[in-house]
């Protein structure tokens, strides 16, 4: 071992000077005074345990915007399928092409080595929501190009059997992988070791979900769709807030901390009163072409900063190691 | 390769910081500032993405263990330097999308640093907050276990410039029972709050750096019962698919309504 036989060397100087010189008590040194003591089962000086997420604002933006493209996909389907309103379908496959378009550019810039984004399709991983993630993401784009650029082929005198057999291929496939893209958002939160985020990974999904569901309404409804079917799934969504809402405002575990006190909780309460009760009251008392669209908006603001809560309370919750300790041992001692 | 492990055993740390200088040297690991923490004399914190080793200093008002000279309260000094556990069933390994994170042949847990390519959900994934983002860098970095030394038939760094042999490098089983022993030594000797922490019971499955401690683990931020994100998989997927399929349900009823 030769070529190492000066770091050797050098690791044998670290400990014999560590030994020689630095034994706290044979120098009779004693702890910085005052003592600052630990008892009990208090964690280590207050210090967090787990590391708080580093992602940037690009993340909870991309949550927002894959969830309204992925449900606009799934519209365009359902339109094209029973509404046979080939206006609407048009329409949301060009809010679903242009989600897909920007969600790359959003992770790609939260990536730490951004040059590197094409390792995300490296290796494909069931078990990390990240990779069927990336992989969704990608199918996404595809199956919603093709049956956009089937669709307007057919639009413009194409329509044959080819066309319109690739056009239906494409808006299925396009439903179900946006349906995928706009419900694992609350997956890779929710299976984490973040304390909030996991404690509420059975709620993370159906509230990503309903902002989807209300983000492509209300999209759509701002691209001038004052239809029936986008009433009733901005009715639906808005409901669907406002029930999570108060099921979150009601869950008073020490984990839901950050949802009820500081930075994260009032950002996620106000955001909270806008997706839900907000846009559910304005939609039932405002029956207009102006109320649709304030309600529309309504309920987008306060879908996008719900993401942004989310992400402020895991980075909240990571500070919070008493409640981290007290649930696994509340979990530890329940399964014993 | 046999399966390789450490042993720290705080019971035998000195706090001389040793392991901290030597993992630092070797891996070529950057400075990552330096605060007066007042919290004894613990300036590290925590592990990161440039502190691979963390020597904890603990000061308790308990008779059994490292006593000071010349005080009569009941205080001891506990120390113990801490590590990436390389988990069993290692939640940074499960998140990585690039297959940048990898199990060793001695089953350890290693980040390829030509693979990484930053997204950080490594970061969130370890229950035990010991993987992150350099932000100048922008690559997730932890614990090698030096692979590279072990590979060259060297033993870790940190265990090597251990003055007091409270970081033991061995075969995981041999350690394991020594681990055993040592605790019921301890006990024997009248430190009756000495324990191994090596959470096997939980969806970790088992640890390739465990500890002996006095006291509850908490004192050390070592989590009582920690589970690997791979636990919550099953019921957050669950909860996604009847979401999903409601959603789909709701946006067909739309537009047959």
């Amino acid at each position: 071992m030769n070529s190492n036989k000066a770091s050797e060397e050098r690791l044998d100087e670290i400990r014999r000077e560590a030994a020689d010189k630095t034994l706290p008590f044979g120098q009779g040194q004693g702890p910085a005074t005052p003592p600052r003591q630990i008892r009990g089962r208090e964690g280590y000086y207050g210090l967090p345990v787990v590391k708080a997420p580093v992602w940037t604002w690009e993340v909870p933006l991309y949550f927002f915007v894959g969830g309204i493209a992925g449900v606009s996909a799934v519209m365009a389907f359902a339109a094209q399928m029973f509404g046979r309103d080939p206006a609407l379908t048009r329409a949301a496959l060009w809010v679903a092409m242009f989600g897909a378009a920007i969600c790359p550019l959003l992770l790609i810039a939260d990536l730490g080595r951004p040059a590197r984004f094409l390792n995300m399709l490296r290796v494909a991983k069931i078990q990390s929501p990240m990779s069927v993630g990336a992989w969704t993401l990608v199918a996404f784009s595809g199956c919603v190009f093709v049956a956009l650029a089937a669709n307007e082929l057919i639009l413009r005198g194409y329509g044959n059997p080819i066309t319109i057999g690739i056009s239906w291929a494409g808006e299925f496939t396009g439903a179900l992988t946006g349906l995928v893209l706009a419900a694992y958002t609350g997956v890779l939160i929710g299976a984490t070791a973040n304390p909030v985020w996991s404690h509420n990974r059975r709620a993370l999904p159906p509230h990503f979900l309903a902002g989807g569901v209300g983000g492509a309404a209300g999209t759509l409804e701002l691209l001038g769709f004052l239809i029936p079917a986008t009433q009733y799934l901005g009715f639906a969504a808005a409901l669907a807030e406002t029930l999570l809402g108060v099921h979150f405002e009601l869950s008073r575990l020490p984990l839901n901390r950050p949802l009820h006190h500081g930075k994260s909780a009032w950002t996620f309460r106000i955001a909270g009163v806008l997706a839900g009760p907000g846009a559910l009251l304005l939609r039932l008392l405002w029956d207009s072409a102006a109320g649709r669209r304030t309600a529309a908006v309504c309920f987008l603001t306060g879908s996008l900063l719900i993401r942004y809560a989310w992400i402020w309370a895991g980075v909240a919750s990571a500070k919070d190691p008493g409640a981290l300790f007290e649930a696994q041992r509340k979990a530890r001692s329940s399964s014993l | 390769m046999s399966v390789s492990a450490f042993l720290t055993d705080a019971t035998l740390c000195i706090g001389c910081k040793a392991c901290e200088v030597a993992c630092k040297e070797w891996n070529e690991v950057p400075a990552d500032g330096m605060v007066w923490s007042g919290l004894s004399y613990d300036n590290t914190q925590s592990l990161g993405a440039s502190t691979w080793r963390h020597v904890m200093f603990l000061e308790q008002p308990q008779t059994a263990g490292p006593q000071l000279a010349n005080t009569k309260d009941p205080f001891r000094w506990v120390f113990l330097s801490d590590v990436c556990k390389h988990c069993a069933n290692a939640g940074c390994l499960e998140a990585c999308p690039t297959g940048a994170i990898m199990r060793t042949d001695v089953e350890s847990v290693l980040v390829q640093k030509d693979v990484c390519n930053g997204c950080g959900y490594c970061v969130v994934a370890c229950p035990f907050g010991v993987i992150d983002r350099r932000p100048d860098d922008g690559r997730a970095f932890k614990c090698t276990f030096c692979y590279d030394r072990q590979k060259a038939g060297l033993i870790p760094a940190c265990a090597k410039a251990c003055p007091t042999q409270s970081i033991q490098f061995g075969e995981i089983g041999e350690l394991q029972e020594r681990a055993k022993t040592r605790v019921h030594e301890l006990r024997e000797r009248g430190y009756h709050d000495a324990r191994l922490y090596d959470p096997q019971e939980t969806s970790v499955g088992g640890v390739h750096a465990f500890f002996v401690i006095l006291g509850e683990p908490e004192n050390y931020n070592l989590p009582p019962a920690p589970e690997a994100p791979s636990a919550y998989m099953k019921s957050a997927w669950a909860s996604a698919l009847i979401s999903a399929a409601i959603v789909f349900a709701i946006v067909w009823l739309a537009f047959v309504l």
